[in-house]
């Protein structure tokens, strides 16, 4: 005989965050992108309704990165060098559904960009690519002060999802974001009572919890995934029993954190034993993903066309 | 407070009432709890009455609250929001009526554990009686999970012994069967006659909490109720701290 499957029933239900603002919502933008709703745990489709697929974006910066490895850089070439071109061999060879842009030129360290220059580049990259938007600053606090609420101007009704709010920094971004019809992203250092606390002080300004979407932090794998996992996993379960202050869904910036691991980047020449660097780089940010997916990811940040791609297959594969 | 509805309810003032209910709810309630009081003399009448204009400002589940069968049969008829019979005890007569009622409304419901030969002088009458009433409801076919057991708080300073067996059978009634009945106490009687009814009734609800009570029918308004309430669930790992954990317990 066969034993029933004990099924949970659950009370709360995640938000549903639309990025991305078409004709019919006063935007541009060729389709619009859902992520969240759920109301199981990832893929436990007996147990609740899981309207929205895990999404993944590709991210692109505003200036050529310095630092990413050679199989990395290869899939995009010269193209690196300007943004514009770099979204749209994302968009029209690799197939983006969506872009995360990300202004790391505007960081003092990093050019310097300035906040006019910024903001065009928005309404220029709006211009040439019909996909929605996320568009992070530089993660230098008093320069995204400036930057980021010029580029919502730029791109006011086309319904981006705006990052980072940070507890000690989250007024001016949040409000930014919510006079101008965007999303906003609010970060924690992989800690489970800011994530709730930052929701609540920036829905306090106004912006609805509805449109805030959390960036847990996360590590790549070999550095504090499980960490990760488990605190999205245990805002997930509270959101699921109930607890609205954590019913976001999660965005996560994979590439950032695995691209930066010794395993992921290190030549074959340094290390022969760990094998050839065109394969690990790929694993490391697939694997990292995986995971995540797993543990409720809604929005997934990447780079690789190839692990993107794998990435997408395995998505499609658990949504069937 | 009482006092007034019960005058604006005579006097069919709907937006006193009204006012009372958003209060209550802002202040953290999660459902209402519907009574006409002892001044009403048609119940009957006021009870759907209250139910439509409480409806028009909330969509919170609303607990019935009469001891006549009658009074709640009205009430469930002029319902559409989730409702709570509140309240059967363990009489046959009683428990035939409205488990069937239950059932037919889909709502939840509160068993008293409590009979017409009186109220239980120790746990294991009260685990006795909550048994006679989880098996009429299994015997209905009323899901166990939307029962609500009542062990029948009794004030301190009548009956000061019997508070360990009350928190001790709020313990104990989670296995009577599986899946478990839930808990539920109507709290201000625990301090009835007393000189301090505020302390002791947030004292009672803090280790009630502790032993596993899932409901209680209180007075929202007091504040430090409540924030005690919310601390109690912090420390038993039911919500997530944050620093205004206070605040978003109210925002849920």
């Amino acid at each position: 005989m066969a034993i029933p499957l004990t099924l949970e029933k659950w009370s709360g239900k995640i938000n549903t965050v639309t990025i991305g603002a078409s004709k019919n919502s006063g935007g541009t933008r060729s389709l619009e992108i859902k992520i969240g709703g759920q109301e199981a745990l990832p893929f436990l489709f007996a147990e609740g309704k899981l309207p929205c697929r895990p999404q993944v974006a590709f991210e692109i910066w505003d200036i050529a990165p310095t630092d990413w490895p050679v199989e990395l850089t290869k899939h995009y070439g010269a193209d690196l060098n300007d943004p514009i071109e770099w979204a749209k061999i994302c968009v029209e060879k690799f197939k983006a559904q969506i872009l995360c842009l990300r202004l790391q030129g505007a960081h003092p360290d990093s050019g310097d960009k300035g906040v006019e220059e910024e903001a065009k580049l928005v309404s220029r990259l709006l211009k040439s690519v019909s996909v929605p938007l996320v568009i992070v600053g530089s993660g230098d606090d008093a320069k995204d002060n400036l930057v980021i609420p010029a580029c919502c101007e730029a791109a006011k009704g086309e319904r981006c999802l705006i990052g980072s709010a940070v507890q000690d920094n989250y007024k001016t971004l949040a409000a930014a974001a919510l006079a101008d019809g965007h999303n906003i992203i609010a970060e924690s250092p992989i800690d489970i009572n800011i994530a709730k606390q930052l929701n609540i002080l920036i829905s306090d300004i106004g912006m609805p919890l509805e449109r805030i979407v959390i960036n847990p932090t996360i590590g790549a794998l070999g550095y504090g995934l499980e960490y990760a996992y488990s605190i999205m996993e245990r805002a997930r379960l509270a959101a699921l029993s109930g607890d609205k202050t954590v019913a976001s869904p999660f965005i996560c910036f994979v590439a950032q954190e695995s691209w930066r691991s010794k395993e992921a980047k290190a030549t074959a020449a340094e290390f022969p034993q760990w094998g050839p660097e065109r394969e690990r780089g790929i694993a490391w940010e697939m694997i990292t993903a995986t995971a995540l997916i797993q543990a409720g990811a809604d929005l997934l940040v990447m780079r690789h066309p190839e692990a993107i791609e794998k990435v997408n297959g395995y998505i499609d594969e658990l949504m069937k | 407070m009482y006092a007034e509805i019960g005058k604006a309810i005579k006097e069919r003032n709907k937006s006193a009432i009204q006012k009372c209910a958003l209060e209550q709810i802002k202040a953290g309630a999660d459902a209402l709890d519907i009574n006409c009081g002892p001044a009403s003399k048609k119940p009957i009448e006021d009870m759907p009455w209250l139910v439509e204009i409480v409806q028009e400002v909330t969509d919170k589940p609303l607990a019935l609250d009469s001891s006549k069968p009658q009074v709640i049969e009205a009430g469930l008829k002029a319902a559409k929001n989730k409702l709570i019979i509140n309240s059967t005890t363990a009489d046959p007569e009683k428990i035939d009526i409205l488990v069937p009622l239950a059932k037919q409304y889909n709502t939840k419901l509160i068993g008293l554990t409590i009979s017409a030969k009186g109220i239980p002088q120790n746990k294991d009458q009260r685990l006795e009686l909550a048994a006679t009433i989880v098996a009429a409801c299994s015997e209905h076919g009323f899901p166990i999970e939307n029962l609500y057991l009542d062990p029948i708080v009794l004030p301190v300073n009548v009956a000061q012994a019997q508070m360990k067996d009350i928190l001790d059978s709020i313990n104990e009634f989670k296995i009577i069967s599986e899946p478990s009945p839930k808990s539920i106490v109507g709290l201000s009687n625990v301090s009835q006659g007393t000189s301090v009814r505020s302390l002791i009734n947030r004292t009672f609800l803090v280790m009630a909490a502790a032993s596993g009570l899932d409901a209680a029918i209180l007075d929202p308004l007091d504040k430090e109720l409540v924030d005690a309430l919310i601390s109690a669930e912090l420390i038993l790992n039911k919500q997530i701290y944050c620093d205004s954990y206070l605040e978003a317990y109210r925002k849920k």
